[in-house]
């Protein structure tokens, strides 16, 4: 086996991992707080990667087009969660994940009406085009070593939240409880308000870090939430360590199942068997982990406490 | 037979009008309102099995596209192997192999995901099923034998002797028959024993497990049921079509069959039929005035969770019951 | 004799709270057994612990010399206990006959059958309505669960766990809520039920309790104290102290 191939191909599954992680940690933390089920979280993702795509074009700089283009998806998730998530706090799941999908449809076609139907390629400034050396014979892009090092530093701060601030306090516990928000002292709406912000947020930088490698494209975010699901799932629905845990899980297992499942599979099948079966096998791979995690822990590896 | 409510009779004159529209469209020589009609019908099917276990199991399954997908490619993969060759065993064009497959592969799909998401409750059961769904989206799309992304084209379609499905009119005739026959057996289910101890784990589980009931196998048993019936409507859409790919299995798909459901009024023998019908003729129209249609109808479709309870067949029910 | 139901030193704790300390008591068939105590005591859990919905930290159930600690709620339920619920919990999207009709349908058989209408099979629903018409409820056999008042969702709660025709019937607080007319009617009730069914009571309205009980257990902070015939808890030193003599 080729272990240099191997080495870059785990930092590549580090990447998709962290970036997954972005997605879900929002996913989570709305549900979580909120009770709430937001199909629409990978529309955010998707306009975040336009937005982001829009502004480095017409900036010219693709870091500063970020740091405008994140707090942009934070707004739209205010928006989004004053206009529509508001109303459906007090429904079943079933209605929240209707109506979201409804807004699945206003978002997508709106983003096909203002950027096209065409993806935006995203360019990236020089010095984060290129590859460097990690040592002699291993390079790697430079800005999947930043997808790494941002989603790391996001994870981080997102741990501080979740373990040393009040907020966080109200997510460990669980709490969609309303009379424990209030009798902390807290404005409900305004909790409600910020949380789904931060978690639009989280998204849209993750679909602004993307964008560079896979272009700003409609249908990015309906393949995401899914995989966003299969690692808040995995890692247990509400939970921060079960998100960032599941997401690295799923990144590399999808990703060196990708790349290193045909040389397993001709350890014993015939190379043109292995060759069918390969992709097949590694495109179900992270439902099967799925399934089998499941059925030990239904609640997935870090269930939340009180439910 | 009790006395006819206004909804016996909202379902009844339902199913006479699609009884006799479409054929005197077919007369008049407008056979694109048969097509409607024809796919109108047949997600109908579909729905009605989603409603099974969505609206009276109270099973938010999000995943039932995958169903409508395997039944398909039931009809597809062997229809390609007796053109191209290979797979012997089931290369054939023999419609009673092509039923025999969509149905049993269905049931099988349902019951091996069925037994874990069911050990699942509230979302994640939704997003398990979702998940489930999406990893035989996957599945078919990575298969490079079957056109992978691309899909295959249906060239003869089931066999059967004395029905020719290559006639629109006949195989509409199937299609509404198996309709009538699919409401008919949920009824049927929904009414019986295990369909009282079905509701009773939908509007509270626990009581029914300290009467002795293990839920568990009731549900799993109509996953099943429905996940089969699903599979068969996707038979007859490969027929019709006669084009079939992985997009047919898209979780999309799957919320839009929810959709067709809620729309209609879930637990109602009638309202995913009136949902279907409702849905394929908005999309219909709206497409015809815009490519941007998925706006007004996502649109429509958050002010109908906002402020229609009980979807269409509820404004027919009066207050009482 | 065997007792009906053994509970031995059964404990459950949730996070550093004891809810049920080394619990022990028996059920001897044919009596009622009422447990009292003060407001988080541990009632409910115990109960919970010996229908299913909750899973002992260690001890053990025994139903009729039968280990039941670890099994699932609607095994216990097949073997012979049936509990009603401090909080109504009832199928409120069905009518009144239908909740007690699958409950006499639980003892009928396989419920695994599609082809006939359940409610066009006469000795199931003729059965369910004997049992309204016991509780007095058949005048409303037909209305929609949901339109009923909160104490006849409580006797409709007494209809079903009778219907259920088990052995031992668990009965998590029957009074609650009701008015003293509606207690003094359910008292009488239960009365009627003596000796034809073994019951295990909790309850809140220590009138009904003495009025009712073969014996009483008491329990204090997970604890039982206490037990015996009424007369013997009512001139018990501890009991007083922890308990009654605060009334």
């Amino acid at each position: 086996m080729d272990y240099t191939l191997l080495f870059v191909q785990v930092l590549n599954g580090l990447q998709l991992g962290l970036l997954l992680f972005l997605v879900a940690s929002g996913l989570t933390l709305v549900f979580g707080i909120l009770d709430f089920v937001n199909l629409a979280h990978g529309s955010i993702y998707m306009i975040g990667a336009f937005i982001g795509a829009s502004l480095t074009l017409l900036l010219g700089n693709f870091l500063l087009a970020v740091l405008i283009a994140v707090p942009l998806t934070g707004v739209l998730g205010y928006l989004i969660e004053r206009f529509v998530a508001r109303q459906l706090y007090d429904k079943d799941h079933l209605d929240h994940v209707l109506g979201t999908f409804g807004l699945i449809l206003v978002l997508d076609t709106s983003a096909h009406i203002i950027w096209g139907p065409a993806g935006i390629t995203v360019p990236l400034p020089a010095w984060l085009d290129g590859q460097v050396a990690l040592f002699t014979g291993v390079v790697f892009p430079t800005f999947r070593l930043l997808i790494i090092s941002v989603g790391l530093a996001v994870a981080a701060g997102l741990f501080w939240l979740v373990n040393y601030t009040k907020l966080g306090m109200l997510i460990r516990a669980g709490a969609s409880n309303r009379t424990m928000v209030s009798a902390l002292g807290i404005d409900i709406q305004t909790l409600f308000a910020l949380v789904f912000a931060l978690g639009a947020m989280l998204a849209g930088l993750a679909g602004m870090l993307i964008a560079p490698i896979t272009t700003a494209s409609i249908g990015m975010g309906g393949q995401i939430i899914i995989t966003a699901f299969v690692v808040i799932i995995i890692g247990g629905i509400g939970s921060m360590k079960g998100a960032f845990i599941g997401a690295i899980i799923i990144g590399l297992i999808d990703t060196l199942g990708r790349s290193f499942l045909d040389q397993l599979f001709e350890l014993f099948m015939s190379e043109s068997a292995a060759e069918t079966a390969a992709p097949a096998v590694s495109a179900m791979m992270i439902y099967i982990l799925m399934a089998i995690i499941l059925a030990v822990k239904p609640q997935g590896l870090f269930p939340p406490k009180v439910r | 037979m009790g006395k006819m409510t206004v909804v016996s009779w909202v379902t009844l004159f339902g199913m006479v009008l699609l009884a006799v529209l479409p054929p005197l469209f077919l007369m008049n020589g407008q056979a694109f309102y048969m097509d409607l009609a024809t796919r109108l019908v047949i997600l109908g099917i579909a729905a009605v099995s989603l409603n099974l276990i969505l609206g009276f199991g109270g099973m938010v399954s999000f995943g039932h596209a995958a169903f409508i997908g395997l039944g398909a490619y039931a009809v597809g993969i062997p229809a390609h192997h007796a053109t191209w060759g290979g797979f012997d065993l089931i290369a054939s064009y023999n419609g009673f192999l092509h039923l025999g497959l969509a149905i049993s592969i269905s049931a099988l799909f349902a019951l091996i995901t069925g037994a874990i998401s069911l050990r699942t409750k509230g979302v994640y059961f939704i997003m398990i099923t979702m998940a489930f769904g999406q990893m035989a989206f996957f599945l078919f799309q990575s298969l490079d034998v079957y056109n992978g992304d691309d899909g295959l084209t249906i060239d003869v379609r089931s066999e059967f002797p004395l029905i020719n499905l290559d006639e629109p009119l006949q195989l509409y005739i199937l299609s509404y028959v198996s309709l009538v026959g699919v409401m008919l057996l949920v009824r049927m289910i929904v009414n019986s024993r295990f369909g009282m101890v079905l509701q009773g784990a939908k509007g509270n589980n626990e009581r029914m497990l300290t009467l002795g009931y293990n839920t568990y196998f009731y549900r799993l048993t109509a996953y099943v049921i429905s996940g089969a019936m699903c599979g068969y409507a996707g038979f007859l859409l490969g027929n019709f079509t006669t084009f079939i790919s992985p997009d047919m299995m898209h979780w999309t798909r799957s919320g839009e069959l929810m959709f067709m459901v809620i729309l209609g009024g879930a637990s109602t023998l009638f309202g995913p039929v009136l949902g279907s019908s409702v849905f394929i003729l908005v999309e219909e129209i709206l497409s015809s005035f815009t490519i941007f249609w998925h706006l007004p109808f996502g649109l429509m479709l958050i002010g109908l969770v906002l402020f229609i309870r009980g979807g269409l067949m509820g404004l027919f029910k009066s207050k009482g019951r | 004799m065997i007792p009906l139901l053994q509970v031995a030193k059964l404990r459950k704790s949730f996070g550093g709270v004891v809810a049920t300390d080394d619990v022990s008591l028996d059920v001897i068939k044919g009596e009622i057994h009422a447990i009292i105590g003060p407001n988080g005591a541990g009632k409910t859990t115990l109960i919970s612990q010996l229908s299913g919905a909750l899973a002992p930290d260690s001890g053990a159930v025994t139903l009729n010399g039968v280990d039941i600690t670890f099994k699932p709620a609607h095994t216990r339920a097949r073997l012979g206990i049936t509990r009603s619920f401090q909080i109504t919990s009832l199928v409120m999207e069905m009518s009144v006959l239908d909740n007690v009709a699958l409950a006499v349908q639980a003892r009928d058989g396989s419920s695994f059958r599609f082809i006939k209408p359940a409610r066009s099979i006469t000795h199931i629903r003729d059965k369910a309505r004997d049992f309204l018409h016991q509780v007095g409820m058949h005048g409303r056999a037909d209305d929609p669960t949901s339109a009923l008042s909160h104490g006849e969702h409580r006797q409709m709660e007494i209809a079903i766990a009778l219907a259920s025709e088990a052995e031992l019937m668990l009965l998590d607080e029957p009074m609650a809520g009701l008015g003293p007319t509606e207690s003094q009617m359910l008292t009488e009730f239960l009365q009627g039920l003596k000796g034809s069914r073994t019951i295990l009571l909790i309850e809140h309205d220590m009138d009904a309790v003495f009025a009712l009980a073969d014996r009483i257990s008491v329990l204090v902070y997970g604890k039982v104290i206490a037990t015996g015939t009424p007369d013997e808890i009512r001139n018990n030193r501890d009991v007083r102290n922890a308990y009654l003599g605060d009334e």
